[in-house]
This record gives structure tokens, C-alpha cells and sequence, in this order.
């Protein structure tokens, strides 16, 4: 059914149609709408059989739906930024042991400084957690992606993380097909446990495994994370065939056809840039973009075909490898294996800076014209930072730096120094 | 499909054998109790105890006549070491053993419980001469072992001096007929008035393979008292038999009573049961030095007796007695002090001391004797090959229960004699009460038996004191500790950390798997009775 | 008969044949569920190890074997789950240090919603893991009134990781993070951190502690814990001879002397108030305690304390005779 609708909305109508048991929910902008959402289908008495528990911390949230997918039910919490962190530990022992929990990230900027808007910081933070992260494009696929997410996860016994923008996706009011219940059932079966807390087989789980089994185990979990690149696909066709509509899958192009310049991200941003590309392509210049939506387990193999036959990559990512560069770059690179075309890093949009068409454009621009542009950060303000660096050159006691830069730009009142 | 490696499959763990991190390994021992060790008879007090407290008193019972066939006598007579020796006064009092045996031993009366005959016959024949404690004993033993047994008797009826020397009010005469009666009934022959005078005549003349001489100590002791003529002066083992008699001693009214042990104290309660306005013991020394016992002198003082401590008798006449008062020296001897006193006195009974008839063995060669009494060695043999002897007869204290233990250990000597072997013990280690975890027992202090009101102690020969009910019974021997014999108290089962120990079952007590016991020790430290050693490993 | 009510030989022991059966308790039964069996790698005379088995057992026996235990990260965990062996014979799950009362939380909302509500769960850790680092997720199960029992193990440190210092290790005890060196030896005497009382200040149905010194205690406190439903704790005192400096043997009599010096305080409480205490049965002074412990051993000099910190642990115990009303009334 066609609706208008907050994203956080239309994704907790999606995942209540999962039919979750267990819905552990704790605040953090920008996801806390999701769980809010998920709180009024369950005190309602919408969603039935659900379980909807207000933990103390993201810590515990995590916890919870661990305990609770490991006794068999299917288990769901979201979370965003400090919180991702704090559940942190929790995060690699839910991949660990196997769990197939589902996650909302609001993907949002990590502090200090504390900044609440949107960027792949956090998502990035766990890449190597052994978690499977979806990024949406839309509101739409954000809804699709949790479907596909549940049936991902219990096919695979691991647990995935559908990664939607802060508040451009999260708050964002568009029109969204939200699928009737019979049409999700047909799609997602009730969850059949790979094992299970249960008197009636009683079994340990979550033993101690030394150095003689550690790689095993470890190797395992990598082989059901490339197994995951067969099954995404097929599940992303399966879903087409169903609901009607191209959703999920690794990797998607869009106009890169004979394209010399392709853009590579992931996220919202893709739309953007698309728009970007369909303005450049108008006036000639062979460009397209290829988004990422599966950026764990990372589709080497499809990327490489999707760039194949590009003479230069711009790599747009909302995150930084403080000390390296681009995190999404380095792995993009990786893929093609060192030859090939030319991989450009632009870091943009992070703590939620608007990714503006025109300083895009405007940056393509500059790529063509320097073939040999380093790390670019997009609309950095460029004499803030000299100003900055040159003042705490001068100055020990340098204070903050985060509040000198807004008393530059006279976001805060000037006190003495 | 499980996870590999991280999910386990569930008690995997039994596959590590943690046995072998072991430097020590627990071992269950049973160790000999104090009451055990103390008792004369050779009671095995703390089975009989443990078979008592699970209300199963016919095995009790039957545990307690292995050793001794008199409980109902032992309950009333015996002055209970066993209960001195008691592990429990650490705790809070002994437990009252003596009185627990009584109660099964009126028990076994009361229900007519009798001993198992003996399942084959040896074809020997043992002599018993006396029918005291010592001989009837002997002559159970040596029945049940399968002899032929014939007791020579040389009074009118057997019981020996818990007959003529332990007074009705201590030691019903029902009670002590039905008890001998119980033993004769093994087939036994009784000959009463068959005085022995040689016996090695009456040995070869009655063709008997051995002999076991108990005789009595019935002869009285005297002192050399300056008395008139009119004086009446008699000895307690007289007043005392006479008391069995038809005719009952004429004491008087005020009758004094010369020496300071327990059969002093008989003679002047039986006294004052007789009607006497005074009995009066008359001993050189203080009540604390008494050869008494302290509960007896006691009674006695409670029945109205008077003693007069510190005092010698230095004459007597027809009505009165004159005392010489005494001090103790520096060492503890009564030193006369010239000072006199004059006692108003019917008669003056001597409790001085008995000493035991040995005529009867005036023509046995290899003989020795000592103080009145023929050596026996650690067999109860005395020099001459076949001829035993115990009781009164031998160097010993003179108490029932010793000399029912001679009686046993005589017997069984003579069984083997007989086979041509020697009888063997081993005696386990003593279970100390270091060895105790007394935390496990609970507070629970002695039952006190009943005692008959005093007037009618004062005026009757009934019976002072009474028996436990069966509640109190089994309550007192609940109090038994148990002390180094395992009474399955799951404790060591419990708490192991290793789960390394098997409960096999009620009374099959239990194993440790050696597989998985890492030899901490708690279950030795933690067992309440000590029954667990902790023994070094052989690495 | 009728007017026999104790039993001096089984009044305190695990068993004893002269009790009713039904009055025994559930370690003295053949048929106890081992929960935690044999071939664990706990140190000779872990007071955790048998602190488990009796509560498991005891919280087995009233579910009718229908139980899964979470457990924290600690010894507990290491000793009895080492890939390819685990010693557990029931359903059982580790996760983290610091989470197990919320992946309880996690498996009891599992069976609730799966309609499984024969299914009873439990959560159990060390003192680290509860009081320190599981402490957030302890009070968020405590105040939702989740249906869990928690059990901590308390050994009073950080056992597994080598002894370190807890917020449960008493005042002047020696730790690997507390050296008994300088001149404040040994842990501080600080205000003190007593999580049943904490527990207690959440109004939860059910808080109790107990000893593995008094078994038929300790199953009481758990069978009444297990017909509860609603968040629960037990907080069970478990001597480690390894951090304590004991002689393994002594484990149990530890547990015991620390009972009965008053330094262990054994209570029950409900709805948030005190509803009851285990009375001392023999009261003994805290050093008969000390003595047998070499984290202890710096207060002492040839068996004389030292200084005034010996006395000031007695007052603790009297404060805790005081305040819990540990001694029987005079008869």
C-alpha cells in the first residue's frame, strides 16, 4: 500500500510485518523514531507476540535481542553513532556466535566533537565486526531491505545491519510502498533456528575456543559472509518477484554504459548523485555511478565488472580513515586489484554537510582537470582550517579545537581567551 | 547444524579425567569410637546406636548382644565409661548410651526377642564355674559358638553379686531373671549348690575340654575394730545376700555403715529402705577421694543417708560407736587428729572390701597368684592349659561390665584354644574428637531419665530409676555422633566441587571416582564423624 | 514420636537416611541434576564450583529441569566451557562479561513470547561481573522486574583474570591491584558497595544471600526464588582458595566462619524490606576468619593483629550482627 510517510515509519511498519518477538529499544537520534514506532504497533496490539522491551543501553539492547535469538526468537533492535559504540563488544559476539539479529543503523557522525547528523562513521566503525551491512538508497528500499534483511540473516544464522541515513532517510517524509502482511509471510518464513536454547536438547553455547580452533571458527564465519554474495543476489531477485520491485542485491549502475567517470557510494547520496549524473550527461560527459548496497560481505568480483570499463573512479564516501584517507576507496581500490582505472577519494557530507550537486559537479570538474588529486575533503573551509592551524601553532594552550572553529565561523560567543 | 567449536555438546566434560592433578586422594576409614574403645564389655556401642536411632531397635538390639547378652542389666549396672569417653561432651553432654541400652535391652524383654541358637555343635564341653556376670557371659559365647556349656553354681540361684551384692532398688530381680534365663535358654546347664572345690577333678570327672572360672568376690573384708560383746557388727555381703533370703537383716534403727565405696552406699540406702532413722557412713576420707560413685553417693544423700567424712571407727558397742575425727596430710592420706566423737548405733556393718574364694584351685600346678587373685595372661588362661579365668577371680576393677568382658574375651579365647588356633583382633585408630566437624550436629542436650519420687525411694525397694520411653530413646541415640563410621550424611556427596563422588545407596555408603576427585579435601574436612582420611598419592 | 523434631545427626548435613526424604536436600539426592559435572577445570576446592551445582541444582529441581542459565564472563564460564568440553548439563549460554543479566532478560522474553512458560531462566556471574561491569545491565533487568533469577558467585575479586580487586573485596584485603605494601596495605576501607541492599532498593519481589557453608539454607533461598516470577537475586558466598590464599579444604569452613563472625550476612528480603536472617548458630570472632587466609595475613603478626584494622573489620561484623539481627534471642 502506497503511503506518505516518515522513513522511521514506514520501516517500523515494515519490520513489524517481519513479525519480530523480541524489539529491544533504546533512544538515540536519529533511529529512536523506529523504535517508537515499533512501541505503538506492540502497545497497540498491531504487532502481536512481541515482546518490546525498554532496555538502559544500546549495551543491553543488543544483549537482550542476543539472549533472545539465541532462545529461538527472532530478535531486533536499532541503533545509531555512541550508541553502535557502546554496544560495541556486543556486536562482534552476536556475529560470533552466529545470531541472526537484524539492526537498524541511523547512520550518524561519531564524537567528540558530539554531532547528531549524518555520516558512515559509525557504520564503518564495525565493518570488520562480522555483521552483513546493507546500506538503502531510499525510503523505499530501506522498507525492502528490512524484509530481505530477517530472511538474510536466519538463511545464514549471522546477524545484518540495514544502514539507513540519518533524518535524510530516517526523517524523511516520502511516498513509500508498504507491502500487506500475507505478501511479507510469503517472502519470510517463521525463523527455524540453527540451534537453540532449548531443556528439550540442551547444549553450551558460547564456549571458550583457544588458539587451536580459533581460526576455524573465524574462517567459518568469512565463508558464510562470501556465501552471502550468491545469496543476496537471489534473494534481491526473489523479492523483484514477489513485491514487483529491484531492491537490495551488491551492487547496482546506473548509467555506467561506456561511462569514463564513474562515481561509486553508498547511501542516499546515490540520488544525488544520479541527479548529478543525469545533469552531466546532458551535457556530454560519459559518466555514471555504481551504489554499493552491500558493503559487507564487500562484492569485489561485481564491483570490478561494474568499473570495468571506466577510466577513472571518484569514490564518494561519508567517512574517514582519520590518519589514511578513504575507508570505502582503499577497499574499492582493493577490488580492482590495483590496475585499471584511477581511483579518486572524496569525503563528503560528513557530521551531516549537505552534499551539494554543484560542489560535486564542480569537483568532477576538478578530476578531469588533475589527474592527480590526492584525498579530496568536499567544500572544506579552507581558511577556517589555516586559520585554526595557524593559531595553535603560536599557542600551546591551544583549547579545543572543534569550539575554536565555531567561534570562527561565530556559531558561539567569542569569550576570552 | 551447531556452530563449530563455540557450541559444545552438553556434560563433554566427563572426557577430562581432573583425577590426575591429584597430590592426595580421600580414602573412607572406620575408625573404633571412644565409647567402643571404652567399654568394657566391648560393646560395638556406636552400631547398635546407628541401628537404634533409625527406630530399628530389634537390630540394635542384635548388634548390642553380639558382645553382650545383658543390656537390660548393663542399662541399670553399668557405671557407662563409654559415656565418659563420649565424643559429645565436646559438644554439649555425652550422649546417654547407658540409658539408650536400657531401653532396648527392657525392649527385648518386653517383646521376648531371643538369641539365635547356634547353627552346628562342636561336640566340646566347657566348664563355667559361677553364674555371675563373668560366667554367664562366657557361658553365652561360648553356647553361641556351638560348646557344650555347663556352669557349676554354688549359690542358690545364678546372677553371682548382681544377684547378692546390687540391692532390688537398682537392679529389679525380673529384670535379671529374665536376662539369665535368655542365655540358659541357649541350651545351657545351670547346677546350682555345686560348689567347686577341685577343679580339676570336676574337669576330668565331668569330662569337660576347658574350664572358665568366675567365681566371686563374697568374702568379706574385715578390720580389727575393738568391740563389746554386745556389739553388733556385721559385714555388707552378708546384709546385702541376706536381703535375698527370706528373713531380712535386723540392722535397728540407727545403723552405721563403715567404708566409702558403692557397696557402703547400697548397705545404708537398703537401710533406710528397711526403716532405719539413721544410716550414717562413717569414711576416713572426703567425698572427694570416695571410691563411690559420685551419682550414687548422691542418691544416697538425697534418700536421707548421712556420711560422716574425715572419721575412723575406733570402737564399738551396743548402742554407740566412738569416731576418731581425721585430716588429709600433704598427700592425701587421713591422719588421726585425737579427737573423738560418739555415734548413737544399732549396728555397725563393715563395707570394707570381698575378696574371692580360691580354694578350689589349691591343686592346679602353674598357677600364680596375686593379692588374692590368679593371673590370667592376655588370653584369659590362667598357667594351667585350659583352665580360664575372669571376673573377681583375676587382676582387675571389680565391675559387672568388666567382668562380662572377661566373660566374652575368655570365651573366645577358649573357642580357639579349642580349634588349636589363636583368636585375633585389630583394633582400628581411635576417632578422636579432632577429627570431628562438629558444626553438623545439632544443639540437643541429654535426655535426663526419670527418677522415683523420694518418699517412696525412702520406703520401698522399687526400682529409683526409670527408663527412657521410646521417643526419648530414640532421640538420645540420635545424639550419637558417630565418631569415625560414616553414617551416610550425604555430606562428602554434597560437597565436592568435582562432583567426583558416588551415593551408591542406604547403606552401601559411597564411592569417589578417582577419575575426577582433584583431592582438595573438603569432603574429609566437612565429614562430621571423621570417617575420611586424606592419603598421599604414590607419584 | 511426634515431639522429635531435629535430628542431631541431620540437622545440618547435606542428607542424613533419618530424614523424610522430602525433607532432604536436593545435593543429597541421587537423582540431583549434576548440572555442573565432572571434568571442569576449577582449581582444587573452587568454592564457585560447588556454589553453582548447589544453586543450579536447587533451581533445577524446582523447574521440574526445565531451565537455561546465561552466564557472565568469568571463572565460572572459563573452567567449565573450554572448547571441546563443557561441564554444563543444561542449556546454557555465555555472551559477555558484563551482559548476562540482559541476555537473561533476552532468553526469559524468548520464552514468554513463545508461549515456553515452563521455561524458567537464570543468569550467574562473579562479583566482578555483577556488582562492576555487569552492574547497568543487573539494575535495568532489576527495575523492569524481569523474570530472572540472578545468582552471583561472590568470591570477592577478580579471580579469573588474577585476583584483582573488586567493588565486593573487603576492606584490608590483599589483591593483585591492592599489594598489602606502603602504609594503607591491602584494599581500602572504603564506604562499601552491597548490591543485595541495592538490589533491595529496587523493590524487586525477592534478594537474598547465602553460603555454600549452609546448603539447606542456600536451597531454600533458591526454591523460594524459583516460585517467584519477576526479577530476583541471590548473592551466594563462595570462598576461592586460589585468591584467598586458603588451603583448599578449607573452602567450605571459610564460607561457614565468615557466617558466623558476622561478616557474611545471610538475609532474605522481599518487596524490598528484610524479611528474615540466618542466625549465627556459634559466634566466633572475625579472626578465627582472618587467620585461615593469607590476603588477611598482613594484619597479623605472630597471630596478633597488627594494628587497629583487625578491630575494625570486628566492628563491621558487629554492625552487621546489629543491623541484620544475627543472633538468636536468648532462651
Amino acid at each position: 500500500m502506497l503511503k506518505q510517510i516518515e522513513g522511521s515509519q514506514a520501516m517500523a511498519e515494515a519490520i513489524a510485518l517481519c513479525r519480530p518477538e523480541v524489539v529491544c529499544a533504546y533512544p538515540i537520534t536519529p533511529q529512536t523514531h523506529i523504535v517508537e514506532g515499533l512501541g505503538a504497533l506492540v502497545k497497540s496490539g498491531r504487532l502481536k507476540t512481541c515482546e518490546y522491551i525498554n532496555v538502559e543501553s544500546e549495551f543491553a539492547a543488543l544483549s537482550v535481542a542476543i539472549g533472545a535469538s539465541a532462545a529461538g526468537a527472532r530478535a531486533y533492535t536499532a541503533t545509531a553513532s555512541q550508541g553502535l559504540l557502546f554496544m560495541a563488544e556486543a556486536v562482534y559476539n552476536a556475529s560470533g556466535l552466529g545470531l541472526p539479529i537484524v539492526m537498524t543503523l541511523g547512520n550518524r557522525a561519531i564524537g567528540a566533537p558530539i554531532n547528531i547528523w549524518n555520516d558512515h562513521s559509525d557504520a564503518m566503525s564495525m565493518r570488520d565486526s562480522g555483521w552483513i551491512q546493507l546500506f538503502a538508497e531510499t525510503n523505499q528500499e530501506a522498507v525492502d531491505l528490512h524484509i530481505q534483511a530477517f530472511r538474510l540473516a536466519e538463511r545464514l544464522s549471522l546477524p545484518v545491519m540495514v544502514c539507513v541515513d540519518g533524518f535524510i532517510l530516517t526523517h524523511a517524509v516520502e511516498r513509500v510502498d508498504i507491502p500487506d502482511q500475507e505478501t511479507v509471510d510469503a517472502f519470510l518464513p517463521p525463523y527455524e533456528p540453527v540451534q537453540v536454547l532449548d531443556p528439550k536438547e540442551p547444549v553450551s553455547l558460547g564456549a571458550m575456543v583457544g588458539p587451536e580452533a580459533f581460526t576455524e571458527v573465524r574462517y567459518l564465519e568469512h565463508h558464510k559472509q562470501m556465501r552471502a554474495l550468491e545469496i543476496i543476489p537471489e534473494l534481491s531477485a526473489e523479492f523483484k518477484g514477489i513485491f514487483g520491485r529491484e531492491s537490495g542485491g551488491l551492487v547496482r549502475s546506473y548509467r555506467t554504459e561506456d561511462a569514463e567517470t564513474i562515481v561509486v557510494a553508498m547511501g542516499s547520496v546515490v540520488g544525488t548523485i544520479k541527479d548529478v549524473v543525469d545533469e552531466r550527461r546532458a551535457q556530454g560527459d560519459r559518466i555514471g555511478v555504481v551504489s554499493i548496497c552491500s558493503f559487507r560481505p564487500f562484492p569485489q568480483e561485481q564491483l570490478r565488472e561494474a568499473l570495468a570499463g571506466a577510466s577513472r573512479v571518484v569514490v564518494l564516501e561519508k567517512a574517514l580513515a582519520v590518519g589514511m584517507g578513504g575507508i570505502l576507496a582503499g577497499q574499492v581500490q582493493m577490488a580492482l586489484g590495483g590496475h585499471g582505472p584511477k581511483v579518486y577519494t572524496l569525503i563528503a557530507g560528513l557530521g551531516g554537510r549537505p552534499i551539494l550537486k554543484t560542489s560535486l559537479s564542480a569537483f568532477l570538474d576538478k578530476v578531469v582537470a588533475d589527474p592527480h588529486l590526492d584525498v579530496h575533503f568536499l567544500d572544506l573551509k579552507h581558511d577556517v582550517v589555516e586559520r585554526e592551524l595557524e593559531r595553535a601553532a603560536h599557542l600551546r594552550r591551544s583549547g579545543p579545537t572543534a569550539e575554536n572553529v565555531l567561534k570562527q565561523l561565530g556559531t558561539v560567543m567569542s569569550s576570552p581567551v | 547444524m551447531k556452530p563449530f567449536a563455540i557450541t559444545l555438546d552438553v556434560g563433554s566434560s566427563l572426557a577430562n579425567h581432573t583425577g590426575s592433578w591429584r597430590t592426595v586422594k580421600p580414602v573412607y576409614v572406620d575408625r573404633l569410637p571412644p565409647c567402643n574403645h571404652a567399654c568394657p564389655a566391648g560393646e560395638n556401642i556406636q552400631a547398635w546406636l546407628y541401628r537404634a536411632e533409625a527406630g530399628d531397635y530389634e537390630a540394635a538390639w542384635r548388634e548390642l548382644v553380639k558382645n553382650n547378652p545383658m543390656p537390660a542389666v548393663m542399662g541399670r549396672v553399668c557405671y557407662h565409661p563409654c559415656e565418659r569417653a563420649c565424643n559429645r561432651k565436646g559438644i554439649d553432654e555425652a550422649v546417654g548410651i547407658n540409658s539408650v541400652e536400657r531401653f532396648l535391652g527392657d525392649e527385648a524383654l518386653r517383646r521376648g526377642w531371643a538369641f539365635d541358637k547356634p547353627a552346628t555343635a562342636s561336640g566340646k564341653k566347657v566348664l563355667v564355674v559361677g553364674s555371675g556376670p563373668s560366667g554367664l557371659s562366657a557361658a553365652y559365647h561360648l553356647a553361641s559358638q556351638g560348646h557344650k556349656v555347663t556352669i557349676f553354681e554354688a549359690g542358690l540361684a545364678a546372677g553371682g553379686m548382681m544377684r547378692f551384692g546390687i540391692p532390688k532398688y537398682r537392679l529389679p530381680r525380673e529384670v535379671l531373671d529374665a536376662e539369665i534365663q535368655r542365655i540358659l535358654s541357649l541350651g545351657i546347664e545351670l547346677r546350682l549348690n555345686a560348689k567347686v572345690t577341685d577343679i580339676r577333678e570336676t574337669m576330668t570327672s565331668g569330662g569337660f575340654d576347658a574350664a572358665f572360672l568366675a567365681v566371686g568376690a563374697h568374702r568379706a573384708r574385715h578390720a580389727e575394730i575393738p568391740a563389746g560383746d554386745a556389739a553388733h557388727v556385721l559385714d555388707a555381703v552378708s546384709v546385702l545376700r541376706s536381703m535375698e533370703g527370706v528373713e531380712k537383716p535386723m540392722l535397728g534403727r540407727r545403723v552405721v555403715v563403715y567404708g566409702g565405696g558403692n557397696t557402703a552406699i547400697d548397705v545404708a540406702r537398703t537401710a533406710k529402705r528397711l526403716g532405719a532413722s539413721d544410716a550414717i557412713i562413717v569414711y576416713r576420707r572426703t567425698r572427694e577421694k570416695m571410691p563411690a560413685h559420685d551419682f550414687e553417693v548422691e542418691e544416697a544423700l538425697q534418700e536421707g543417708v548421712m556420711i560422716k567424712w574425715l572419721s575412723t571407727i575406733t570402737e564399738a558397742d551396743q548402742s554407740s560407736i566412738t569416731v576418731e575425727k581425721m585430716v588429709l596430710d600433704d598427700k592425701g592420706f587421713p591422719q588421726p587428729t585425737g579427737k573423738f566423737e560418739t555415734i548413737e548405733a544399732d549396728s555397725l556393718v563393715l563395707a570394707l572390701g570381698q575378696e574371692v574364694d580360691l580354694s578350689l584351685l589349691d591343686n592346679v600346678p602353674g598357677l600364680e597368684l596375686e593379692n588374692g587373685t590368679v593371673r590370667v595372661d592376655a588370653n584369659m588362661m590362667t598357667g594351667y592349659p585350659g583352665i580360664f579365668a575372669g571376673g573377681d577371680m583375676v587382676p582387675s576393677d571389680r565391675t559387672v561390665t568388666i567382668a562380662v568382658g572377661h566373660g566374652k574375651k575368655a570365651a573366645r579365647n577358649i573357642d580357639a584354644w579349642l580349634h588349636g588356633v589363636e583368636f585375633e583382633t585389630k583394633k582400628a585408630p581411635l576417632a578422636e574428637f579432632e577429627r570431628l566437624n562438629p558444626w553438623y550436629y545439632g544443639d540437643a542436650p541429654k535426655t535426663v531419665r526419670p527418677m522415683l519420687d523420694i518418699i517412696r525411694r525412702q520406703s520401698s525397694f522399687d526400682e529409683v530409676q526409670g527408663g527412657l520411653d521410646e521417643g526419648n530413646a530414640l532421640y538420645e541415640a540420635r545424639r550419637c555422633l558417630s565418631c569415625g563410621n560414616c553414617f551416610e550424611c550425604d555430606n562428602c556427596y554434597g560437597v565436592c566441587p568435582d562432583n567426583a563422588i558416588t551415593k551408591l545407596g542406604e547403606g552401601a555408603r559411597f564411592a569417589i571416582k578417582y577419575d575426577y576427585c582433584k583431592g582438595c579435601g573438603i569432603c574429609a574436612t566437612e565429614c562430621p564423624c571423621g570417617a575420611i582420611d586424606m592419603v598421599a598419592e604414590e607419584i | 514420636m511426634n515431639q522429635i523434631k531435629f535430628y542431631q545427626k541431620g540437622t545440618f548435613t547435606v542428607g542424613n537416611r533419618l530424614v523424610a526424604e522430602e525433607e532432604r536436600t536436593t545435593q543429597a539426592s541421587p537423582a540431583r541434576s549434576n548440572s555442573l559435572t565432572c571434568g571442569h577445570r576449577a582449581c582444587q576446592g573452587c568454592g564457585e564450583a560447588l556454589g553453582a551445582r548447589y544453586a543450579v541444582d536447587a533451581a533445577m529441581r524446582a523447574a521440574d529441569g526445565q531451565l537455561i542459565a546465561v552466564n557472565a564472563t568469568g571463572c565460572l564460564e572459563v573452567f567449565t566451557t573450554p572448547y571441546p568440553e563443557t561441564s554444563w548439563q543444561i542449556p546454557w549460554m555465555h555472551s559477555l562479561f558484563g551482559n548476562a543479566p540482559a541476555v537473561a532478560t533476552g532468553v526469559a522474553a524468548a520464552m514468554r513470547v513463545k508461549g515456553r512458560t515452563e521455561v524458567r531462566t537464570i543468569a550467574q556471574g562473579g562479583d566482578g561481573g555483577t556488582t562492576d561491569i555487569g552492574f547497568g545491565c543487573l539494575s535495568g533487568m532489576f527495575e523492569r522486574n524481569d523474570d530472572v533469577l540472578y545468582i552471583c558467585y561472590d568470591n570477592q575479586a577478580y579471580m579469573n583474570t588474577g585476583v584483582q580487586r573488586s567493588s565486593a573485596t573487603p576492606p584490608a584485603a590483599r589483591t593483585a591491584t591492592t599489594p598489602p605494601v606502603g602504609d594503607k596495605p591491602g584494599n581500602v576501607f572504603g564506604t562499601g558497595k552491597n548490591v543485595p541492599l541495592i538490589a533491595m532498593a529496587h523493590n524487586i519481589p525477592y534478594v537474598a544471600t547465602a553460603s555454600v557453608a549452609d546448603l539447606r539454607d542456600l536451597e531454600a533461598k533458591v526454591t523460594k526464588a524459583m516460585a517467584i516470577h519477576g526479577a530476583r537475586y541471590i548473592q551466594i558466598f563462595v570462598p576461592c582458595p586460589l585468591g584467598w590464599g586458603s588451603v583448599a579444604h578449607d573452602t567450605v569452613r571459610l564460607a561457614r566462619l565468615g557466617v558466623e563472625s558476622g561478616l557474611y550476612p545471610l538475609f532474605e528480603a522481599e518487596n524490598g524490606a528484610v524479611t528474615s536472617s540466618t542466625k549465627i548458630r556459634r559466634r566466633v570472632p572475625v579472626e578465627d576468619y582472618l587467620l585461615l587466609q593469607r590476603r588477611f595475613a598482613h594484619l597479623f603478626k605472630k597471630g596478633k593483629p597488627v594494628d587497629d584494622r583487625v578491630a575494625r573489620l570486628q566492628a563491621m561484623a558487629d554492625e552487621n550482627i546489629r543491623r541484620f539481627n544475627l543472633l538468636a534471642p536468648e532462651e
